[in-house]
């Protein structure tokens, strides 16, 4: 059942950076080109995700299981630290680069797009590196 | 003549209508994987895992990834998927993909863990992360395309 769900939640969210068309990489280009000519899209894709991840998160305050009974899992560390910020100084230089995030590459890979596919190649390769180097 | 520092906004590719749905679908997957699961859902965070997974942490994980895979056989069913245009070169892609990989991981999120449902519950880390990759993100774009002219 929460492998359902999972998969379920997965589908919608592929089908959201789809029709918000944030798997476009010149879409997401075109957001952070500031300097050029700027295609405010993708702030209102997290403005609208903001509008209703915020609700979902707010009506769950205080409770501790799942409507399937599973634990919720939510960050704990608090303190903004050293790894925080240059991690994702790091994942913004990448993002600049090719227009692309872990969720549109992952969806560009199902769909056989060659590029999503180098990308998400490399993007494990950067992963396991973190883990190979970092992760205790 | 426009002013030099005037943000000059591209109405011909501002597509408002479908950002804001995209974004509502995306909230509402957040929102399902959270009320069912009870699990944040970040991508990298979720890709991750799998990297060296652990007991009972790699079902829900492939499930939902498969599900992101499957969106564009879906969608297409119904509709011609949007315009893809990449214009990285493969090794600039590769480049990028090691630095969203690595970064995510060492920064504990993307635009997803950190963007959306980090900033739906007010987390000072996932708005200093947010900030940090968004501004890079710019100054990556503003170098690569105004001040080495596109050589990428």
């Amino acid at each position: 059942m929460k492998n359902l769900f999972a998969g379920l939640a997965g589908l919608i969210f592929g089908l959201g950076l789809i029709v918000g068309q944030m798997v476009n990489p010149a879409k997401v280009l075109g957001f952070l080109d500031v300097a050029g000519m700027w295609d405010p899209s993708l702030a209102l894709v997290m403005g609208g995700a903001l509008a209703v991840a915020s609700v979902g998160f707010y009506l769950l305050r205080g409770c501790a299981q799942s409507l399937l009974g599973l634990s919720i899992q939510l960050p704990s560390k608090i303190a903004v630290d050293r790894p925080l910020v240059i991690g994702s100084l790091l994942f913004g230089a990448g993002w600049g680069l090719a227009g692309i995030c872990p969720g549109p590459a992952i969806v560009l890979a199902g769909a056989g797009v060659s590029s999503g596919l180098i990308f998400v190649t490399a993007m494990l390769a950067g992963m396991a590196t973190y883990d190979w180097l970092l992760r205790a | 003549m426009i002013a030099e520092e005037e943000v000059v906004m591209d109405g011909a590719h501002f597509t408002p209508f479908a950002a804001l749905i995209g974004g509502l679908l995306i909230g509402t997957a957040s929102v399902v994987l959270l009320w069912f699961n009870g699990r944040i859902a970040g991508i990298s965070g979720i890709v991750g895992g799998l990297v060296r997974p652990r007991t009972g942490e790699v079902g829900w994980r492939v499930a939902f990834l498969l599900g992101l895979m499957l969106a564009p056989w879906l969608y297409g069913v119904f509709h011609p998927l949007p315009e893809i245009q990449v214009q990285a070169s493969t090794g600039l892609l590769i480049v990028a993909g090691l630095l969203v990989g690595f970064g995510t991981r060492y920064g504990s999120g993307c635009t997803s863990g950190h963007g959306v449902c980090g900033l739906s519950r007010f987390s000072l880390r996932s708005l200093v992360a947010t900030l940090c990759f968004m501004l890079v993100g710019a100054v990556t774009v503003f170098m690569v395309r105004h001040v080495l002219g596109g050589v990428a």
